[in-house]
């Protein structure tokens, strides 16, 4: 049972740290800011999750577990908030994506929130 | 009346309360745990400042006024000083927090290390408000429409 639970953590950092290094390649490969975007927001959750739910294996069932459950479900929430607001501040910006250059972020008037 | 930015806004009314928590707790737990005064008085004022982000200066101006951020600076300062001074009235060098209790020196350590923490947050959370503050009314708000 020992055992199994190392396996487990361990393949649960490794393939966090996998997610995490594939979102550092990609915001430096990707070719504009739209795809570097989509690339380093979603594989930096996945990588955070995992990497969170290995160390707490790794702790097992104390009070670092309590921790880490928090801190992963702050970065949980604001991750993607980060990503929403760093998107939405560039398509305000005049920023677009290169596929679409004529792309317009105008909501139709009186929508709530949109942006 | 703010129309956008609603995630920002539902989201940041979501946070401030766990962040201000997290501030009393690295506050209060600084001396068993890694933290303290001023890692606990920089996320206290990041509670404050995220507010002023996405509200805008004048929403978080009403909360936490100019006059109160500035009384607030001077007040950390005289908490920590004045610890000191009463440790010399009571007999013992400046800060020596024995002197608090002198028949177990180390309850008075503890006691003082608690209060001139409180000060450094105090102090902290004034100065980063107050840096905030500054460099944020130096830029005309954005108005509603352009976004």
């Amino acid at each position: 049972m020992e055992t199994l639970f190392e396996i487990l953590s361990w393949v649960l950092i490794l393939s966090g740290s996998f997610f995490s290094v594939v979102g550092a390649v990609g915001i430096v490969r990707f070719p504009d800011f739209w795809a570097r975007l989509h690339a380093v927001s979603i594989s930096d959750s996945a990588g955070v999750i995992l990497l969170l739910a290995g160390m707490a294996l790794q702790a097992g069932w104390t009070l670092i577990t309590v921790k880490l459950v928090i801190i992963g479900l702050f970065l949980f929430i604001t991750g993607p908030t980060s990503t929403h607001a760093a998107a939405s501040a560039a398509l305000v910006s005049g920023l677009r994506p290169k596929e679409h250059p004529g792309l317009t972020g105008a909501q139709p008037p009186g929508k709530e929130g949109g942006a | 009346m703010i129309r956008h930015h609603l995630i920002l806004r539902v989201i940041t009314k979501m946070l401030i309360g766990p962040i201000m928590l997290f501030a009393l707790y690295v506050q209060f737990h600084g001396d068993y745990s890694p933290g303290g005064g001023f890692q606990a008085g920089v996320i206290m004022a990041v509670a404050f400042i995220i507010y002023g982000v996405v509200f805008g200066l004048a929403t978080v101006q009403q909360v936490f006024p100019p006059w109160l951020v500035h009384k607030l600076l001077a007040l950390g300062v005289l908490i920590y000083a004045g610890t000191g001074v009463v440790s010399l009235f009571l007999g013992y060098g400046y800060l020596d927090y024995g002197a608090f209790t002198p028949d177990h020196p180390e309850h008075g350590q503890h006691w003082g290390i608690l209060v001139v923490e409180l000060g450094v947050g105090v102090t902290v959370t004034g100065v980063m408000v107050a840096i905030y503050y500054a460099f944020a009314a130096r830029t005309p708000a954005i108005s509603d429409e352009d976004w």
